[in-house]
Protein backbone atom coordinates (compact mmCIF):
# COMPACT_ATOMS: atom_id res chain seq x y z
CA UNK A 1 0.00 0.00 0.00
CA UNK A 2 1.35 3.35 -0.99
CA UNK A 3 0.22 6.22 1.10
CA UNK A 4 0.05 9.89 0.36
CA UNK A 5 0.83 13.13 1.79
CA UNK A 6 1.15 15.11 4.92
CA UNK A 7 -0.87 18.23 4.61
CA UNK A 8 0.22 21.12 6.70
CA UNK A 9 -2.26 23.62 7.89
CA UNK A 10 -0.76 26.65 6.23
CA UNK A 11 -1.69 25.32 2.83
CA UNK A 12 -4.89 26.74 1.45
CA UNK A 13 -7.83 24.37 1.02
CA UNK A 14 -7.74 24.77 -2.76
CA UNK A 15 -4.20 23.44 -2.79
CA UNK A 16 -5.23 20.51 -0.66
CA UNK A 17 -8.08 19.61 -3.01
CA UNK A 18 -5.82 19.85 -6.07
CA UNK A 19 -3.31 17.54 -4.41
CA UNK A 20 -6.07 15.18 -3.30
CA UNK A 21 -7.30 14.90 -6.89
CA UNK A 22 -3.78 14.38 -8.19
CA UNK A 23 -2.87 11.63 -5.74
CA UNK A 24 -6.16 9.86 -6.29
CA UNK A 25 -5.72 9.92 -10.06
CA UNK A 26 -2.13 8.77 -9.81
CA UNK A 27 -3.15 5.74 -7.76
CA UNK A 28 -2.30 6.48 -4.13
CA UNK A 29 -3.93 3.81 -1.97
CA UNK A 30 -4.65 5.98 1.00
CA UNK A 31 -4.38 9.58 2.02
CA UNK A 32 -3.31 10.64 5.47
CA UNK A 33 -4.31 14.14 6.35
CA UNK A 34 -1.90 15.39 8.99
CA UNK A 35 -2.29 18.62 10.80
CA UNK A 36 0.97 18.28 12.64
CA UNK A 37 0.71 21.54 14.52
CA UNK A 38 -2.76 20.75 15.89
CA UNK A 39 -1.54 18.88 18.99
CA UNK A 40 1.15 21.35 19.97
CA UNK A 41 -1.38 24.15 19.54
CA UNK A 42 -3.99 22.25 21.55
CA UNK A 43 -6.64 22.22 18.86
CA UNK A 44 -8.42 19.77 16.60
CA UNK A 45 -7.77 19.38 12.90
CA UNK A 46 -10.14 21.56 10.92
CA UNK A 47 -13.35 19.68 10.27
CA UNK A 48 -14.26 21.72 7.21
CA UNK A 49 -11.16 20.48 5.40
CA UNK A 50 -11.86 16.91 6.38
CA UNK A 51 -15.29 17.17 4.84
CA UNK A 52 -14.03 18.81 1.63
CA UNK A 53 -11.40 16.13 1.16
CA UNK A 54 -13.85 13.32 1.91
CA UNK A 55 -16.33 14.63 -0.66
CA UNK A 56 -13.73 14.52 -3.41
CA UNK A 57 -12.01 11.29 -2.44
CA UNK A 58 -12.79 7.65 -3.25
CA UNK A 59 -9.84 6.04 -1.49
CA UNK A 60 -9.33 5.56 2.25
CA UNK A 61 -8.70 8.63 4.23
CA UNK A 62 -7.11 8.90 7.66
CA UNK A 63 -7.01 12.07 9.71
CA UNK A 64 -4.40 12.98 12.29
CA UNK A 65 -4.12 16.07 14.37
CA UNK A 66 -5.07 16.93 17.92
CA UNK A 67 -7.63 14.14 18.45
CA UNK A 68 -7.81 13.98 22.25
CA UNK A 69 -11.20 12.42 22.96
CA UNK A 70 -13.96 10.17 21.67
CA UNK A 71 -15.94 13.32 20.82
CA UNK A 72 -13.03 14.70 18.74
CA UNK A 73 -12.80 11.43 16.82
CA UNK A 74 -16.55 11.32 16.33
CA UNK A 75 -16.49 14.76 14.78
CA UNK A 76 -13.71 13.84 12.34
CA UNK A 77 -15.35 10.52 11.39
CA UNK A 78 -18.72 12.22 10.95
CA UNK A 79 -17.05 14.60 8.50
CA UNK A 80 -16.03 11.64 6.32
CA UNK A 81 -12.76 10.16 7.57
CA UNK A 82 -12.41 6.33 7.86
CA UNK A 83 -9.75 6.33 10.47
CA UNK A 84 -8.25 8.60 13.06
CA UNK A 85 -4.60 8.62 13.97
CA UNK A 86 -3.50 9.55 17.47
CA UNK A 87 0.02 10.26 18.59
CA UNK A 88 0.89 12.76 21.36
CA UNK A 89 -2.57 12.63 23.04
CA UNK A 90 -2.24 8.83 23.31
CA UNK A 91 1.14 9.22 25.01
CA UNK A 92 -0.40 11.59 27.55
CA UNK A 93 -3.46 9.39 28.03
CA UNK A 94 -2.97 5.82 26.76
CA UNK A 95 -6.54 4.94 27.83
CA UNK A 96 -7.68 7.04 24.86
CA UNK A 97 -6.74 4.12 22.59
CA UNK A 98 -9.02 1.74 24.53
CA UNK A 99 -11.88 4.23 24.45
CA UNK A 100 -11.56 4.83 20.70
CA UNK A 101 -11.28 1.12 19.90
CA UNK A 102 -14.31 0.26 22.02
CA UNK A 103 -16.44 3.00 20.50
CA UNK A 104 -15.38 2.81 16.84
CA UNK A 105 -13.62 -0.55 16.46
CA UNK A 106 -9.91 -1.22 16.13
CA UNK A 107 -10.02 -0.71 12.37
CA UNK A 108 -10.67 2.97 12.99
CA UNK A 109 -7.77 3.54 15.34
CA UNK A 110 -4.29 4.24 14.04
CA UNK A 111 -1.50 5.04 16.45
CA UNK A 112 1.28 7.21 15.08
CA UNK A 113 4.65 6.74 16.73
CA UNK A 114 7.62 9.08 16.31
CA UNK A 115 10.70 7.14 17.22
CA UNK A 116 14.46 7.27 17.06
CA UNK A 117 17.46 5.40 18.36
CA UNK A 118 19.00 6.57 21.63
CA UNK A 119 22.05 4.49 22.35
CA UNK A 120 21.07 0.87 21.84
CA UNK A 121 17.35 1.46 22.26
CA UNK A 122 14.55 2.96 20.24
CA UNK A 123 12.72 5.68 22.11
CA UNK A 124 9.34 7.32 21.50
CA UNK A 125 9.18 11.08 21.03
CA UNK A 126 6.24 13.30 21.78
CA UNK A 127 5.17 16.53 20.08
CA UNK A 128 7.56 15.79 17.23
CA UNK A 129 5.75 18.39 15.12
CA UNK A 130 6.93 21.22 17.37
CA UNK A 131 10.66 21.77 17.66
CA UNK A 132 10.40 23.69 20.93
CA UNK A 133 8.31 21.13 22.76
CA UNK A 134 9.46 17.90 21.16
CA UNK A 135 11.11 15.49 23.57
CA UNK A 136 11.61 11.97 24.76
CA UNK A 137 8.21 10.61 25.80
CA UNK A 138 9.72 8.36 28.46
CA UNK A 139 8.91 5.14 26.66
CA UNK A 140 10.75 2.47 24.74
CA UNK A 141 9.33 2.14 21.24
CA UNK A 142 8.95 -1.63 21.31
CA UNK A 143 7.20 -1.53 24.69
CA UNK A 144 4.87 1.22 23.55
CA UNK A 145 3.95 -0.66 20.38
CA UNK A 146 3.18 -3.78 22.40
CA UNK A 147 0.99 -1.69 24.69
CA UNK A 148 -0.97 0.06 21.92
CA UNK A 149 -1.81 -3.32 20.37
CA UNK A 150 -3.10 -4.60 23.71
CA UNK A 151 -5.18 -1.48 24.08
CA UNK A 152 -6.88 -2.10 20.74
CA UNK A 153 -5.04 -0.10 18.08
CA UNK A 154 -5.70 -1.37 14.55
CA UNK A 155 -2.64 0.00 12.78
CA UNK A 156 0.73 1.54 13.61
CA UNK A 157 2.42 4.22 11.55
CA UNK A 158 6.06 4.26 12.62
CA UNK A 159 7.79 7.50 11.73
CA UNK A 160 11.53 7.04 12.01
CA UNK A 161 12.43 10.60 12.89
CA UNK A 162 16.13 10.49 12.09
CA UNK A 163 15.28 9.60 8.49
CA UNK A 164 12.30 11.92 8.12
CA UNK A 165 12.93 14.46 5.39
CA UNK A 166 16.36 13.06 4.51
CA UNK A 167 15.30 11.05 1.46
CA UNK A 168 18.04 8.60 2.43
CA UNK A 169 15.78 5.57 2.71
CA UNK A 170 13.54 4.07 5.38
CA UNK A 171 15.07 2.93 8.68
CA UNK A 172 15.00 -0.77 7.81
CA UNK A 173 16.60 -2.00 11.05
CA UNK A 174 14.11 -0.16 13.24
CA UNK A 175 11.11 -1.13 11.10
CA UNK A 176 12.18 -4.79 11.09
CA UNK A 177 12.55 -4.73 14.90
CA UNK A 178 9.05 -3.32 15.24
CA UNK A 179 7.66 -5.71 12.61
CA UNK A 180 8.86 -8.63 14.70
CA UNK A 181 6.50 -7.66 17.55
CA UNK A 182 3.72 -5.93 15.62
CA UNK A 183 0.86 -8.21 14.61
CA UNK A 184 -1.38 -5.39 13.35
CA UNK A 185 -0.73 -3.55 10.08
CA UNK A 186 2.51 -1.59 10.16
CA UNK A 187 3.14 1.41 7.93
CA UNK A 188 6.65 2.76 7.36
CA UNK A 189 7.21 6.49 7.41
CA UNK A 190 10.27 8.71 7.11
CA UNK A 191 13.09 8.68 4.59
CA UNK A 192 11.59 7.76 1.22
CA UNK A 193 13.76 9.23 -1.53
CA UNK A 194 13.73 6.76 -4.39
CA UNK A 195 11.78 3.89 -5.87
CA UNK A 196 14.47 1.56 -4.53
CA UNK A 197 13.71 2.67 -0.97
CA UNK A 198 10.12 1.47 -1.35
CA UNK A 199 11.29 -1.86 -2.79
CA UNK A 200 13.68 -2.26 0.10
CA UNK A 201 11.19 -1.50 2.86
CA UNK A 202 8.59 -3.94 1.52
CA UNK A 203 11.18 -6.67 0.96
CA UNK A 204 13.34 -6.26 4.07
CA UNK A 205 11.02 -4.92 6.75
CA UNK A 206 7.84 -6.64 5.53
CA UNK A 207 5.71 -3.60 6.25
CA UNK A 208 2.10 -3.47 5.10
CA UNK A 209 2.36 0.02 3.70
CA UNK A 210 4.83 2.79 3.00
CA UNK A 211 4.07 6.41 3.57
CA UNK A 212 5.77 9.29 1.87
CA UNK A 213 5.09 12.96 1.49
CA UNK A 214 7.76 15.19 0.03
CA UNK A 215 8.80 12.91 -2.84
CA UNK A 216 5.20 12.66 -4.03
CA UNK A 217 4.53 16.31 -3.34
CA UNK A 218 7.49 17.48 -5.42
CA UNK A 219 6.95 14.93 -8.18
CA UNK A 220 10.40 13.38 -7.55
CA UNK A 221 8.59 10.02 -7.52
CA UNK A 222 5.50 9.52 -9.63
CA UNK A 223 3.09 7.04 -8.08
CA UNK A 224 2.19 5.20 -11.34
CA UNK A 225 5.88 4.58 -12.07
CA UNK A 226 6.53 3.54 -8.46
CA UNK A 227 3.68 1.06 -8.60
CA UNK A 228 4.87 -0.35 -11.89
CA UNK A 229 8.29 -1.00 -10.39
CA UNK A 230 6.83 -2.52 -7.24
CA UNK A 231 4.59 -4.84 -9.24
CA UNK A 232 7.50 -5.75 -11.48
CA UNK A 233 9.46 -6.75 -8.37
CA UNK A 234 6.60 -8.94 -7.19
CA UNK A 235 5.16 -6.65 -4.50
CA UNK A 236 1.39 -6.95 -4.58
CA UNK A 237 0.01 -3.47 -5.02
CA UNK A 238 -3.09 -2.15 -6.66
CA UNK A 239 -2.48 -0.89 -10.20
CA UNK A 240 -3.55 2.71 -10.74
CA UNK A 241 -7.17 3.08 -11.86
CA UNK A 242 -7.16 3.31 -15.63
CA UNK A 243 -10.16 5.57 -15.69
CA UNK A 244 -9.70 7.39 -12.42
CA UNK A 245 -11.45 10.69 -12.27
CA UNK A 246 -14.11 9.77 -14.82
CA UNK A 247 -16.98 9.10 -12.50
CA UNK A 248 -19.03 12.21 -12.38
CA UNK A 249 -17.27 14.71 -10.20
CA UNK B 1 -30.11 8.65 -13.09
CA UNK B 2 -31.03 10.61 -9.98
CA UNK B 3 -31.82 8.23 -7.19
CA UNK B 4 -32.88 8.68 -3.63
CA UNK B 5 -30.75 6.53 -1.36
CA UNK B 6 -31.58 5.99 2.26
CA UNK B 7 -28.75 4.92 4.54
CA UNK B 8 -30.09 3.00 7.53
CA UNK B 9 -28.56 4.30 10.74
CA UNK B 10 -26.78 1.35 12.32
CA UNK B 11 -24.98 3.52 14.82
CA UNK B 12 -21.70 3.77 12.93
CA UNK B 13 -19.81 7.01 13.22
CA UNK B 14 -18.57 7.38 9.66
CA UNK B 15 -21.62 7.25 7.46
CA UNK B 16 -20.56 10.47 5.72
CA UNK B 17 -18.12 8.75 3.37
CA UNK B 18 -20.92 6.55 1.97
CA UNK B 19 -23.19 9.56 1.59
CA UNK B 20 -20.42 11.44 -0.23
CA UNK B 21 -19.86 8.48 -2.59
CA UNK B 22 -23.51 8.42 -3.67
CA UNK B 23 -23.48 12.19 -4.07
CA UNK B 24 -20.47 11.88 -6.40
CA UNK B 25 -22.66 9.64 -8.58
CA UNK B 26 -25.43 12.24 -8.68
CA UNK B 27 -27.71 10.45 -6.21
CA UNK B 28 -29.20 11.99 -3.11
CA UNK B 29 -28.47 10.18 0.10
CA UNK B 30 -29.51 10.69 3.67
CA UNK B 31 -29.15 8.79 6.91
CA UNK B 32 -32.20 7.77 8.92
CA UNK B 33 -33.45 5.24 11.48
CA UNK B 34 -37.06 5.93 10.53
CA UNK B 35 -38.83 2.73 9.46
CA UNK B 36 -41.38 4.44 7.21
CA UNK B 37 -38.66 6.31 5.30
CA UNK B 38 -36.66 3.12 4.88
CA UNK B 39 -39.68 1.10 3.75
CA UNK B 40 -40.55 3.64 1.05
CA UNK B 41 -37.02 4.41 -0.20
CA UNK B 42 -35.89 3.58 -3.75
CA UNK B 43 -32.59 2.19 -2.53
CA UNK B 44 -31.50 1.23 0.95
CA UNK B 45 -27.96 0.93 2.19
CA UNK B 46 -27.19 -0.96 5.35
CA UNK B 47 -23.80 0.33 6.44
CA UNK B 48 -21.84 -0.67 9.43
CA UNK B 49 -18.70 -0.14 11.29
CA UNK B 50 -18.52 -1.48 14.81
CA UNK B 51 -19.81 -4.74 16.22
CA UNK B 52 -22.63 -6.96 14.93
CA UNK B 53 -24.19 -7.06 18.40
CA UNK B 54 -24.25 -3.28 18.68
CA UNK B 55 -25.70 -2.85 15.19
CA UNK B 56 -28.43 -5.50 15.67
CA UNK B 57 -29.32 -3.99 19.03
CA UNK B 58 -29.60 -0.59 17.40
CA UNK B 59 -31.79 -1.96 14.57
CA UNK B 60 -33.96 -3.83 17.08
CA UNK B 61 -34.44 -0.78 19.29
CA UNK B 62 -35.49 1.28 16.26
CA UNK B 63 -37.97 -1.44 15.22
CA UNK B 64 -36.13 -1.94 11.93
CA UNK B 65 -35.50 -5.69 11.88
CA UNK B 66 -38.83 -6.65 10.31
CA UNK B 67 -38.78 -3.54 8.10
CA UNK B 68 -35.43 -4.59 6.63
CA UNK B 69 -36.36 -8.26 6.29
CA UNK B 70 -39.45 -7.49 4.22
CA UNK B 71 -37.95 -4.95 1.81
CA UNK B 72 -38.43 -5.75 -1.88
CA UNK B 73 -36.44 -2.87 -3.38
CA UNK B 74 -32.65 -3.16 -3.83
CA UNK B 75 -30.74 -3.21 -0.55
CA UNK B 76 -26.95 -3.03 -0.26
CA UNK B 77 -25.18 -4.12 2.90
CA UNK B 78 -21.67 -2.71 3.19
CA UNK B 79 -18.97 -4.36 5.33
CA UNK B 80 -20.64 -5.12 8.68
CA UNK B 81 -23.92 -4.31 6.90
CA UNK B 82 -23.30 -7.23 4.54
CA UNK B 83 -22.51 -9.50 7.50
CA UNK B 84 -25.84 -8.56 9.09
CA UNK B 85 -27.63 -10.11 6.08
CA UNK B 86 -26.48 -13.57 7.18
CA UNK B 87 -28.17 -15.83 9.70
CA UNK B 88 -25.63 -15.36 12.43
CA UNK B 89 -22.36 -13.68 13.28
CA UNK B 90 -19.72 -15.33 15.41
CA UNK B 91 -19.14 -11.87 16.87
CA UNK B 92 -21.00 -12.24 20.15
CA UNK B 93 -22.41 -14.60 18.75
CA UNK B 94 -25.22 -12.49 17.37
CA UNK B 95 -28.37 -13.53 15.58
CA UNK B 96 -28.57 -11.44 12.41
CA UNK B 97 -31.22 -10.74 9.75
CA UNK B 98 -31.22 -14.24 8.25
CA UNK B 99 -31.64 -13.09 4.66
CA UNK B 100 -28.70 -15.23 3.59
CA UNK B 101 -27.93 -18.70 4.96
CA UNK B 102 -24.72 -19.26 6.82
CA UNK B 103 -22.57 -17.72 9.46
CA UNK B 104 -19.99 -14.98 9.57
CA UNK B 105 -16.84 -15.98 11.45
CA UNK B 106 -13.75 -14.24 12.74
CA UNK B 107 -10.65 -14.23 10.57
CA UNK B 108 -7.73 -16.02 12.24
CA UNK B 109 -4.72 -13.74 12.69
CA UNK B 110 -1.25 -14.95 11.82
CA UNK B 111 2.07 -13.14 11.69
CA UNK B 112 1.74 -12.75 7.93
CA UNK B 113 -1.94 -11.89 8.03
CA UNK B 114 -2.79 -9.36 10.70
CA UNK B 115 -6.41 -8.85 11.77
CA UNK B 116 -8.27 -6.58 11.21
CA UNK B 117 -7.66 -7.22 7.55
CA UNK B 118 -7.09 -3.72 6.24
CA UNK B 119 -6.06 -3.02 2.73
CA UNK B 120 -6.52 -3.42 -0.98
CA UNK B 121 -7.27 -6.97 -2.08
CA UNK B 122 -8.17 -8.52 -5.40
CA UNK B 123 -11.66 -9.69 -6.28
CA UNK B 124 -11.63 -13.22 -7.64
CA UNK B 125 -14.12 -15.46 -9.36
CA UNK B 126 -16.20 -12.44 -10.37
CA UNK B 127 -19.53 -13.79 -11.61
CA UNK B 128 -21.72 -12.30 -14.27
CA UNK B 129 -24.32 -10.20 -12.54
CA UNK B 130 -25.81 -6.76 -13.06
CA UNK B 131 -24.26 -5.71 -9.72
CA UNK B 132 -20.76 -6.46 -11.03
CA UNK B 133 -21.06 -5.22 -14.59
CA UNK B 134 -17.83 -3.58 -15.70
CA UNK B 135 -15.81 -5.02 -12.79
CA UNK B 136 -13.02 -7.29 -13.96
CA UNK B 137 -11.61 -10.33 -12.24
CA UNK B 138 -8.58 -9.23 -10.17
CA UNK B 139 -9.91 -5.71 -9.68
CA UNK B 140 -8.73 -4.29 -6.37
CA UNK B 141 -11.10 -3.26 -3.60
CA UNK B 142 -10.48 -1.83 -0.14
CA UNK B 143 -11.29 -4.10 2.81
CA UNK B 144 -11.45 -3.36 6.52
CA UNK B 145 -12.82 -6.23 8.59
CA UNK B 146 -12.17 -8.83 11.27
CA UNK B 147 -15.09 -11.13 10.36
CA UNK B 148 -16.12 -12.69 7.05
CA UNK B 149 -18.39 -15.26 5.45
CA UNK B 150 -17.05 -18.19 3.48
CA UNK B 151 -18.01 -18.35 -0.19
CA UNK B 152 -21.34 -20.13 -0.67
CA UNK B 153 -24.44 -20.26 -2.82
CA UNK B 154 -25.09 -16.51 -3.09
CA UNK B 155 -21.49 -15.38 -3.45
CA UNK B 156 -20.76 -13.32 -6.59
CA UNK B 157 -17.07 -12.62 -5.95
CA UNK B 158 -14.48 -13.75 -3.45
CA UNK B 159 -11.21 -12.48 -2.08
CA UNK B 160 -8.29 -14.37 -0.59
CA UNK B 161 -7.04 -13.61 2.91
CA UNK B 162 -5.65 -16.81 4.33
CA UNK B 163 -8.75 -18.52 2.94
CA UNK B 164 -11.28 -17.57 0.28
CA UNK B 165 -13.82 -15.12 1.71
CA UNK B 166 -17.11 -13.82 0.32
CA UNK B 167 -16.48 -10.34 -1.09
CA UNK B 168 -19.76 -9.67 -2.91
CA UNK B 169 -23.07 -11.48 -2.31
CA UNK B 170 -26.54 -11.20 -3.77
CA UNK B 171 -29.81 -12.98 -3.19
CA UNK B 172 -32.53 -11.29 -5.22
CA UNK B 173 -32.85 -7.70 -4.04
CA UNK B 174 -30.44 -8.17 -1.15
CA UNK B 175 -26.86 -7.33 -2.13
CA UNK B 176 -23.75 -7.08 -0.04
CA UNK B 177 -20.14 -5.94 -0.36
CA UNK B 178 -17.62 -6.96 2.29
CA UNK B 179 -15.27 -4.25 1.02
CA UNK B 180 -15.91 -0.52 1.15
CA UNK B 181 -17.18 0.58 -2.28
CA UNK B 182 -17.14 4.19 -1.14
CA UNK B 183 -13.36 3.96 -0.73
CA UNK B 184 -12.46 1.49 -3.48
CA UNK B 185 -11.68 3.86 -6.32
CA UNK B 186 -13.17 3.15 -9.72
CA UNK B 187 -14.15 -0.43 -8.79
CA UNK B 188 -16.24 0.72 -5.86
CA UNK B 189 -17.88 3.53 -7.81
CA UNK B 190 -18.84 1.03 -10.52
CA UNK B 191 -20.50 -1.25 -7.98
CA UNK B 192 -22.46 1.63 -6.46
CA UNK B 193 -23.48 2.84 -9.91
CA UNK B 194 -24.67 -0.70 -10.80
CA UNK B 195 -26.61 -0.83 -7.53
CA UNK B 196 -28.40 2.40 -8.42
CA UNK B 197 -29.31 0.91 -11.80
CA UNK B 198 -30.71 -2.42 -10.52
Amino acid sequence: MVKGVRFRDHEVAGGILDLTARYRQEGADELVFYDISASPEGRLVQRRWVELVSRSLDIPFCVAGGIRSVADAESVLAAGAEKVSVNSPALENPGLIDLLARRFGSQCVVVGVDSQATGARYRVWRMAGDERRAGDAGRDTLEWIREVQERGAGEVVLNCMANDGTRSGYDIAQLAAVRAICRIPLVASGGAGSVGHFLEVFASAEVDGALAASVFHSGAIRIPELKRELRHAGVRVRPPDLQAGCHGE
Amino acid sequence: MLREVVIADTGGANLASLRHAFERLGARAHVTADGAQIASAERIVLPGVGSAAHAMQKLGAAGLIDVLRTLTQPVLGVCLGMQLLFRQSGEGPTRCLGLLPGEVRSIAATAARPVPHMGWNELEGVKEDALLEGIADRAYAYFVHSYAARPAQYTLATTEYGAPLAAVVRRGNFCGAQFHPERSGRTGATLLENFLRL
